[in-house]
């Protein structure tokens, strides 16, 4: 599924938050791609920089954020390294974005319709009477009922699952090529978390995105992933296609995780039987390997700077000790 | 998603409203009763006699107990009567009418002058978080609030009228030679356009300049102090994190996003601002000897005078239900989800 040149690719990307309590170190040497028409899973925790990662990406992190390091090329453009006024461009209409809590994420006093005409008008080229019909058919294609009332309501008056499928018809109005997800179904109900994440999937395919999708639960990234990248405080420990990340898991984080996670059903508190926490990002010395504290494989070598061991071509593992 | 209609508020919002009214009246009525001083002595005059003032006390009703006057305000009231002011001889009602223009042309054009300052300051302060204009705004604003309004107004009609000759004699709406236009909505700005007289807007913007940046000065710290802490707010927002996630420019992120979101607290903050602003007439005319319902209040207050001071009482509890029906109704425009409660 990998090609040759991949539609993003993440080298070695690096992100400090510079508080009051001292600089936090949010993501190291962070690197992965993804190929054109895949969908990467990338699963952790919270807290381990998952949504960072992602708001770096787009360059719209807040303003204590500093990325320190790293490249991220995406369609031959080094995000990290792009004018503004090139990141414009990208935002929304080739890079979307959908976030957790979409009631929030939509505006409260802006009717939807407004609010999809907007981007609508930022991003395509479409004749000013036009555009409402557009912002309609972008509803009816995330399969909101009845979308011509819906164009004239507000956020509050629509329920947790029809607005998460109003931030999709947003995302996906300009058509962009690379969809990221950021814990798209946390807060919904069971039911509708699996209508969402069927429209999801339904939508990348369709049209032919990437996508990336970010979740604590390894569970649900199974579901919809070719390959997954697991992420530990602000590392990433391990990435690999699905199938074999389940099969052979080479990092005892994954592991664990896996572990943790039931196969039966998805249940979205799974990770927390994890033992021990996440360490202080804020620390002046942390630890070379970041899961060092909370493993069971840990031996004096782990203090030695991190290596990549390569499985295969497709499986790479941040461990001295992998399983 | 059906909107219930404005009047439907504007009614409820009324009819909320009575019990407070009814308290208010009441509650003037013992308190001006309570005043120390007694008018019909000084109405009498310092010469006269004791029959002669029990004769004065006789004609104000003031022999009956404090029931029966109440019963008789109570019917007066009803008829639009708000007595006789004793000082001028003249019906309250007719005085406060004639007067109420002033004050309110005083005040509404400080409360926007305050906002056409504050407003963008604070949305500048915001979008510029920690940059000069910040800082500039800050010390604009805590300058503006510790300082006591009569001593702004005072400090500067020294500095514009006495020292630099700028402003004209701080003596009411218009100089003493003018003679004012004629009267449509008794706003001096508004009817001197209306008559198409720019001689006379010019010297009546220029008596009211003083007084209202006074009153402005006043306001201003809270309201940019406010639109400041509402645009971060709203800036630092999920809402606003997903317009920039979208690519839209940074004018619909920052005014046709933030700045809406923010303007409802800023409607709050300029509804309490403006009833400051009312309090603060009364002093505000009596340093400008400006003719509006503030002045006439304290002039009756010392003069021991009830029928004015009531009724100037009644009158300002009035403007606050109108005032907070108009920020209602203003909030329902904005906010949604306020129309559909
Ligand atoms: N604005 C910020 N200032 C300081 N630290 C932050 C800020 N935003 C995020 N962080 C830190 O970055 C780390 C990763 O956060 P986040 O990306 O939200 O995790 P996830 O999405 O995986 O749950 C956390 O330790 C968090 O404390
Ligand atoms: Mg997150």
């Amino acid at each position: 599924m990998t090609e040759a040149v991949p539609l993003l690719s993440v080298d070695n990307l690096a992100l400090e938050f510079r508080t009051r309590g001292g600089l936090v170190r949010a993501l190291e040497n962070v690197s992965f791609h993804v190929g054109t028409g895949e969908i990467v899973g990338i699963v952790g925790e919270s807290g381990s920089g998952k949504s960072v990662l992602s708001h770096a990406l787009l360059r719209i992190l807040d303003s204590a954020g500093r990325v320190s390091a790293g490249r991220a090329v995406f369609n031959g453009l080094d995000l990290l390294a792009a004018r503004e006024a090139e990141m414009r461009a990208i935002r929304g209409r080739k890079i979307a974005m959908i976030f957790q809590n979409p009631r929030a994420a939509l505006n409260p006093i802006r009717k939807i319709g407004q609010q999809l005409e907007d981007v609508l008008m930022q991003h395509t080229h479409a004749p000013r009477h036009d555009i409402k019909k557009r912002a309609i058919e972008c509803l009816e294609q995330v399969r909101i009922p009845d979308a011509l009332r819906r164009y004239h309501a507000y956020p509050f008056e629509l329920s947790g699952g029809q607005c998460q499928r109003v931030m999709i018809a947003l995302a996906i109005a300009a058509e962009p090529a690379l969809l990221i997800a950021d814990e798209p179904t946390t807060g919904l109900d069971v039911t509708t978390q699996a209508v969402v994440m069927d429209l999801i999937r339904d939508l990348v395919r369709r049209n032919h995105m990437s996508a990336i999708l970010i979740t604590h639960d390894l569970a649900l990234a199974s579901e919809s992933c070719d390959r997954i990248v697991v992420m530990h405080a602000g590392h990433v420990v391990e990435t690999a296609p699905t199938r074999a990340l389940f099969a052979t898991p080479r990092h005892p984080y994954t592991a664990r995780l896996i572990g943790a996670t039931p196969h039966d059903c998805t249940d979205v508190r799974t990770l927390a039987s994890i033992p021990g926490s996440l360490p202080d990002l804020r620390a002046a010395s942390l630890p070379l390997c970041r899961f060092s504290a909370r493993c069971e494989q840990y031996t004096s070598a782990c203090d030695q700077p991190l290596p990549l061991a390569v499985f295969n071509q497709h499986h790479s593992v941040a461990c001295h000790t992998p399983l | 998603m059906a909107r219930k209609p404005v009047w439907g508020t504007i009614f409820r919002r009324l009819l909320g409203a009575l019990p407070s009214l009814a308290g208010v009246v009441v509650v003037t009525f013992i308190l001006t009763r309570a005043l120390p001083g007694d008018p019909a002595a000084f109405f009498a005059g310092a010469a006269a006699t004791p029959e002669a003032v029990e004769e004065v006390r006789k004609q104000l009703g003031l022999d009956k107990n404090l029931a029966q006057q109440f019963l008789r305000y109570l019917s007066e009231l009803a008829h639009g009567d708000l007595g006789q002011s004793l000082t001028t001889g003249q019906p309250v009602s007719t005085e406060l009418v004639n007067r109420l223009p002033a004050s309110l042309e005083l005040t509404l054009f400080g409360l926007l002058l305050a906002a056409v300052v504050a407003i963008p300051l604070g949305v500048l302060a915001a979008t510029r978080r920690d940059s000069w204009i910040d800082h500039v705004s800050r010390l604009i604003t805590t300058a503006g609030v510790s300082l006591p309004v009569f001593f702004t107004g005072l400090l500067l009609i020294y500095i514009f009228y006495f020292k630099l000759g700028w402003a004209p004699s701080p003596m009411g709406r218009l100089d003493p030679y003018a003679s004012a236009p004629a009267t449509v909505t008794g706003f001096f700005i508004i009817d001197s356009l209306l008559a198409r007289d720019l001689g006379l807007l010019t010297a009546s913007l220029k008596q009211l300049l003083l007084p209202a940046i006074t009153m402005a000065i006043f306001v201003m710290a809270p309201l940019a102090r406010m639109t400041r802490a509402a645009m971060l707010t709203a800036l630092s927002s999920d809402y606003t994190r997903t317009t920039r996630a979208m690519g839209l420019s940074r004018y619909t992120v920052v005014y046709r996003y933030a700045l809406r979101n923010a303007l409802l607290p800023v409607v709050t903050t300029l509804g309490m601002v403006f009833s400051f602003m009312l309090g603060a007439n009364v002093l505000v005319e009596k340093v400008f000897s400006w003719p509006g319902i503030g002045a006439y209040a304290i002039e009756a207050l010392v003069a021991s005078d009830y029928a004015p001071v009531q009724g100037f009482v009644l009158t300002m509890a009035i403007l606050y239900v109108l005032l907070n029906l108009v920020i209602d109704v203003l909030y329902s425009i904005i906010d949604p989800r306020m129309a559909a409660q």
